[in-house]
């Protein structure tokens, strides 16, 4: 591989965007097929649906934080938590794994865009306005006759509270309207990623070549698929049930409530493995980057993903324990659910195997990796703790449970993306953030989700059921939930911070140069942030880590592998 | 260097996470000062004896994992960071090791195998049919409150289930309209009642008292007060209960008017009183109302006042609920208040 790659000049053309008009510079943006654009803008976008989740999840806490609060009224409570279990997985932790995919996918398999980049454009305003169409529900979901509301049926909204008997007005239709929609674009990014990885790696790499990140995201673009497909036939059957007589899931007309739970879980819980394998690849990347090693096990960490993926999808139905399955059915998805825990733990261990005897250098991507793995390791322990189906009929539905998917989608899942912001922000931005906000956002944002996160466990261990506006005092409940509402505090703090950091090095930053870090992937050879063309020349590798090769010659990676 | 200062505070942290998580997990186990009428860790039927025991022996399973995979990372953290004193040169690159991969491929496996073994006992002990003495009742879940029919005992009443001491009881759970779920933490797991589709579950709850819990699938706007109240007595209480609910209401020429206005609003179209024109079932039976030591499915006493507010104003005390306001003047609110408040 040539050297001049590392001293590529592709700065002009940012020089030359900024002095253009802001409309000239707005329509770029709109009507670009540009893969990196179409990331960042994945990424700006489900940041600001980040705020507004928050601020759905501050309400809550508020009316939470002690027993017959009148903060708010129990219609909205229902609405806070329907919108904020939507809109942070479907709005937030969806688009910002596209878009960290998008981004990065083609500039480390050395591609110059994705395979399909206007089908990308396409499912990119396809996931934004879906998220439009779910809060246009505030204003529109009543139609002419009154003021709107949000949808109240919980984000996983069983049968048949959905149905029109028991959600009058548009509410519901908004909500089904836009998973449709915004599922249609996840469903053309999914293909466009697995396509753009098939088929436009540059000369030399392999599927065994490829970055880990690469291959979890293939792996995670193939349960897309399958995930979403289903979601989107039951969101159609809903449509249908509420407007054309419809009787899937209409109990009053001999339809099935259950066979909903089915269609909704075989989508929802390997939704989990599509938000937690890009945070799995983040890691792959951030922690041997700054240990200074090769990840530890390269194929095994490949195996154990495909393995977390093929076993993932048969473990749906342990998210319905206490419907009333066979001893025989409930037997079986213990079994499978317990089973993903063994790829999962070898996942850890190699990760743990790739720090040992590493110099681990402690900034802001490693420290949020750092506490993935603390707090992935516990929200691991506790799910074996509700794959025991009987243990299950306790903890099902009671905050023990919120307390469990919290701990894998903010402690696993958002430490990991936050890992990647200040990996890849020199990259995208082309300066360093403030390493000092980086660590005091990573402080205040651990001791607030462990104020939350650890506490909440509790009152579901005391009976607490999830999803109620307000609880009874004397249940023992009440000293929990205010700490739990107090950690709030501390996570809103390290938010803004954190949003402080990417505004002001945006503007004043150090110039970051193209490979800050001192890494081995091919996004770290051209500029910062990269031309619009990626590379000038294709590059060509011969071993997983191209960069470690051409600074190393005395000890390349391709006499190992 | 930074980081080097920053992260010699982690630990202490960590640490510090690490213990107050265990003891938590087992003061709550162990200690009754963790006081909760709805501790799923103070067991007192057999189904959730059951669980308990299965219980603990997951969480010393995970503890110990916990402690153990913990620990690992806590040292790589502390042993392996980069120090001031480090010279510039890479460390030994080392790709994998198939020996280490196969332990700890092997090692998770079989202790997946023991506790889907521990498991799947359990599953099948608290899913075998309950005794053939087993007392029936079924439950019937309806936005928001309980409906309880006894079918061997022509016994109906709401929201306040009373069952014998030490004998077993057999629960059949139905649902009216939306998804709810039936939880007594002390008493058992909760198991869903959803429409078309009848569940069954039993209990044999081995000390008398009074066993809470609530409804733990969201069924609409007041989930969230829709309670549950367990009545375990002795089999003579239980009896002289059941032989009092029988019973058809009693008529009190005292509230005569109260009745007259009660039957001839729309108050019958949901409720029932056995023995009258009042037939309705959309909403509790109110035969035996005044037996009952809460109204509006546990959420409140029932009181004079209580009672009366709720005639006026459901929404007063429950925003939500399907319980209209009948929009009744002082004199016939007073009156219907007066004639409920017979029904003994």
């Amino acid at each position: 591989m040539a050297t001049d790659l590392m001293t590529l000049p592709g700065t002009q053309t940012t020089v030359e965007t900024l002095r253009r008009p802001l409309v000239d510079r707005l329509h770029e943006w709109v009507t670009t097929v540009d893969h990196k654009k179409l990331g960042l803008m994945y990424m700006l976008y489900a940041l600001m649906f980040l705020l507004v989740g928050g601020v759905e999840a501050t309400i809550m806490r508020i009316q939470l934080s002690a027993p017959h609060k009148d903060f708010v009224s129990p219609q909205v409570f229902n609405r806070m938590f329907t919108m904020h279990g939507t809109t942070m997985i479907f709005f937030v932790a969806m688009p910002l794994v596209f878009g960290l995919a998008n981004y990065l996918v083609p500039l480390m398999i050395g591609a110059r865009d994705m395979a399909f980049p206007r089908l990308n454009a396409f499912s990119f305003w396809l996931s934004a306005f879906g998220g439009i169409l779910l809060y246009f529900s505030l204003i529109g979901a009543s139609g002419l006759y009154g003021a709107g509301n949000a949808p109240d049926v919980g984000w996983f909204a069983y049968a048949p509270l959905t149905s029109h008997s028991f959600s009058v007005g548009h509410s519901t239709d908004f909500w089904t309207l836009s998973l449709l929609v915004s599922g249609f674009g996840s469903i053309g990014t999914a293909i466009n990623i697995i396509v753009t990885i098939l088929c436009l790696r540059c000369p030399g790499m392999k599927l065994g070549k490829m970055p880990l990140f690469a291959w979890l995201n293939l792996v995670m673009a193939g349960l897309v698929i399958l995930a979403v497909s289903p979601l989107s036939a039951a969101q159609i059957m809903l449509s249908i049930d509420r407007y054309l007589g419809g009787h899937f899931f209409d109990t009053q007309a001999g339809g099935s409530a259950v066979i909903w739970m089915h269609f909704f879980w075989i989508f929802g819980h390997p939704e989990v493995y599509v938000l937690v394998i890009p945070a799995f690849a983040v890691a792959s990347e951030v922690i041997p980057v700054f240990s200074r090693k090769a990840i530890f096990g390269y194929p095994v960490m490949v195996a154990a993903t495909v393995a977390i993926a093929f076993v993932g999808m048969s473990v749906w139905a342990h998210h319905m324990f206490t419907v009333g399955m066979s001893s025989t059915a409930n037997s079986f998805f213990v079994l499978s659910t317990m089973a993903v825990a063994v790829p999962t733990g070898i996942k850890i261990f190699n990760w743990l195997a790739t720090m040992w005897g590493g110099k681990i250098d402690f900034k802001s991507p490693m420290l949020f990796c750092a506490g993935f793995l603390f707090q992935f390791l516990v929200a691991g322990l506790t799910g074996i703790m509700m794959s025991a189906a009987p243990f299950d009929w306790q903890l099902g539905n009671s905050y023990f449970v919120v307390a469990h998917f919290h701990y894998v989608i903010v402690g696993g899942i958002l430490f990991c993306l936050f890992a990647a912001f200040y990996y890849w922000y020199p990259k995208m931005s082309g300066r360093m953030y403030n390493e000092t906000l980086g660590k005091l956002h990573f402080w205040l944002f651990l001791i607030g989700f462990h104020l939350t996160f650890d506490f909440m466990h509790i009152p579901g261990l005391l009976g607490m059921p999830r999803r109620i506006y307000t609880y009874e005092p004397g249940r023992g409940w009440d000293t929990w939930n205010l700490i739990v509402s107090i950690g709030v505090v501390f996570q809103a703090a390290g938010i803004l911070v954190f949003a402080a950091n990417l505004i002001w090095s945006y503007f004043r930053g150090k110039i970051a140069g193209n490979d800050p870090w001192d890494a081995w992937t091919l996004e770290w050879t051209t500029s910062s942030p990269p031309p619009e063309y990626n590379f000038a020349v294709i590059p060509e590798v011969k071993s997983r880590r191209p960069l470690w090769d051409l600074k190393h010659p005395e000890d390349p990676d391709w006499k190992y592998e | 260097m930074q980081s080097t200062r920053h992260i010699s505070a982690k630990l202490p942290l960590l640490k510090a996470l690490a213990v107050l998580f265990f003891l938590a997990s087992t003061c709550l186990a162990q200690s009754p000062t963790f006081s909760s009428p709805t501790n799923i860790f103070a067991p007192a039927s057999t189904p959730a004896k059951s669980i308990f025991g299965l219980s603990v022996f997951v969480l010393v399973i995970t503890g110990v994992i916990f402690v153990v995979v913990g620990s690992l990372l806590a040292y790589a953290v502390v042993k392996f960071r980069k120090r001031k004193d480090d010279d510039s040169r890479e460390p030994a690159q080392v790709y994998g090791s198939n020996q280490v991969e196969i332990a700890w491929t092997v090692i998770p496996i079989l202790i997946v195998v023991v506790l889907f073994m521990a498991t799947a006992r359990v599953i099948a002990n608290v899913q075998k049919a309950a005794p053939d003495n087993a007392v029936h009742v079924t439950v019937i879940g309806h936005q928001f409150w309980w409906e309880y029919r006894y079918p061997g005992l022509k016994v109906v009443t709401a929201n306040e289930l009373h069952i014998p001491v030490g004998a077993p009881t057999e629960i059949k759970l139905l649902s009216a309209d939306t998804d709810h779920s039936f939880w007594v933490p002390r008493l058992a797991g909760k198991t869903d009642l959803i429409p078309n589709h009848p569940n069954v579950m039993w209990i044999d709850p081995q000390e008398p008292g009074l066993y809470l819990g609530q409804c733990a699938q969201y069924c609409g706007t007041q989930h969230a007060k829709m309670l549950l109240r367990v009545y375990v007595q002795s089999q003579t209480e239980f009896d002289h209960w059941v032989r009092q609910q029988s019973q058809a209401a009693q008529s009190s020429d005292t509230a005569s008017e109260g009745r007259r206005i009660f039957q001839a609003t729309a108050c019958v179209n949901c409720h029932a009183v056995a023995g009258t024109p009042a037939q309705g079932r959309f909403g509790p039976d109110l035969t035996h109302l005044m037996s009952r030591d809460t109204i509006a499915a546990g959420i409140a006493e029932n009181n004079h006042e209580n009672l009366r507010l709720w005639i006026q104003d459901p929404s007063r005390l429950k925003p939500g609920s399907l319980m209209p306001a009948m929009g009744l003047n002082e004199h016939d609110l007073n009156a219907v208040t007066a004639y409920l408040e017979t029904l003994r």
